[in-house]
């Protein structure tokens, strides 16, 4: 990283810069420190969310009460994860856009191949008939 | 990476808010992520790819499931376990999501401690992070022996349509694999931090370029992105 950034600077210089003001340069640095106890809630949240999900499962919810609910804890955990465990919420908006907006674009692909899947399956039941 | 921020003395200008903000930083021809390390701003596109990855296998598998006139194999009674003489179903996925749930959140409190400059501290929760991480590869292994044993293969089951065990040798292996790799890595940063390299500077085996305690936090990353996908592949294969 050195090599590569500091290139106006001698390596003397560089060396001097790093060692003495060590303490000033820390704090230009933005270190993500957060309270313990945010983890451990957030910990709780994701047990709790899980079970939930397990649930939905485990007393047989179907149709679309059974999807929705996945769905939302799905979301909720990844959110979760992503916002305080990968400490998303606290990056600069430019880094959080850069990563958290390309995938929506599998939503597109998503729609693509949902029209695609329900196309295959209406020609296998056109020329095999419905399934054996 | 303290030296990245010495070339601006540590400065990084006020900032426009929202998409102003955004666009200032895109556009300022210098560096884009401007209080982000490379470290952490490569792993963050590395994870972004990984995510296109697993989203593509999601959604082959998806295309499978939709386009297949033969019932899919209902994955709570595949994944059922027998249990005290009642067959208890997707438990030992249960308690797998619950094992990786924990190490994320231990490998959350190692790079808290890591900035707290607690070598000790750190050092034991990314090992219990790896300890949990190889349970949970030991019982997608479990797993594996049992479905294969009862006939599962990428070309068929017993219970319905043929592509339900390709989608879920190709989706749990790959994700095994990401699971074991990231223990690995967890064993040897945590070594690193357990003999105190990021305060001494020791220059990297690969590198020969002095780590940071920034390192824990990107190999947090990772670990949790690895959490992030079982989430979606939870949801996904076996609830869905």
């Amino acid at each position: 990283m050195a090599e590569a950034t500091a290139n106006g600077l001698g390596q003397h210089a560089l060396h001097a810069a790093h060692e003495a003001p060590a303490a000033g340069v820390a704090q230009a640095e933005v270190h993500q420190e957060h309270p313990i106890k945010l983890y451990l809630v957030v910990w709780a949240w994701l047990f709790i969310l899980s079970a939930c999900s397990y649930m939905v499962d485990y007393f047989g919810v179907h149709g679309y009460l059974r999807w929705s609910l996945i769905l939302i804890f799905m979301m909720l955990k990844a959110g979760l994860i992503v916002a305080v465990f990968m400490h998303m919420a606290w990056e600069r908006l430019a880094l959080t856009y850069a990563i958290i907006l390309p995938p929506v674009l599998v939503l597109v692909f998503v729609a693509m191949m949902v029209f695609e899947a329900d196309y295959t399956l209406l020609t296998r039941l056109s020329f095999f008939g419905a399934g054996p | 990476m303290t030296e990245t921020t010495l070339t601006h003395i540590g400065q990084t200008e006020p900032r426009p808010a929202g998409w102003q903000g955004i666009a200032a930083d895109w556009s300022s021809d210098q560096r884009a992520f401007k209080n982000v390390s490379w470290g952490k701003a490569m792993m963050w596109i590395f994870l972004l790819s990984d995510t296109f990855v697993f989203g593509c296998f999601l959604l082959s598998y998806m295309t499978a499931r939709m386009s297949t006139r033969v019932p899919w194999p209902n994955p709570s009674e595949v994944f059922a376990l027998h249990i005290g003489g009642s067959n208890v179903p997707l438990i030992l996925i249960a308690i797998m999501t619950f094992v990786l749930i924990s190490s994320s959140g231990t490998m959350a409190m190692a790079v808290n401690f890591g900035y707290r400059r607690d070598r000790r501290k750190t050092a034991i929760l990314m090992l219990l992070t790896a300890v949990l991480g190889a349970t949970f590869v030991g019982m997608q292994a479990f797993e594996w022996t049992k479905l294969i044993t009862e006939g599962v293969r990428p070309w068929g089951n017993p219970w319905g349509a043929a592509q339900f065990g390709s989608s879920f040798f190709m989706i749990t292996g790959f994700h095994g694999t990401h699971v074991t790799i990231g223990v690995i890595f967890l064993v040897i940063v945590a070594r690193k931090v357990w003999r105190g390299d990021y305060d001494t500077g020791r220059p990297g085996f690969f590198t020969s370029r002095k780590g940071h305690y920034e390192n824990v936090e990107i190999m947090g990353l990772y670990w949790h992105f690895v959490d992030l996908v079982w989430v979606f592949i939870f949801a996904f294969f076996y609830l869905w």
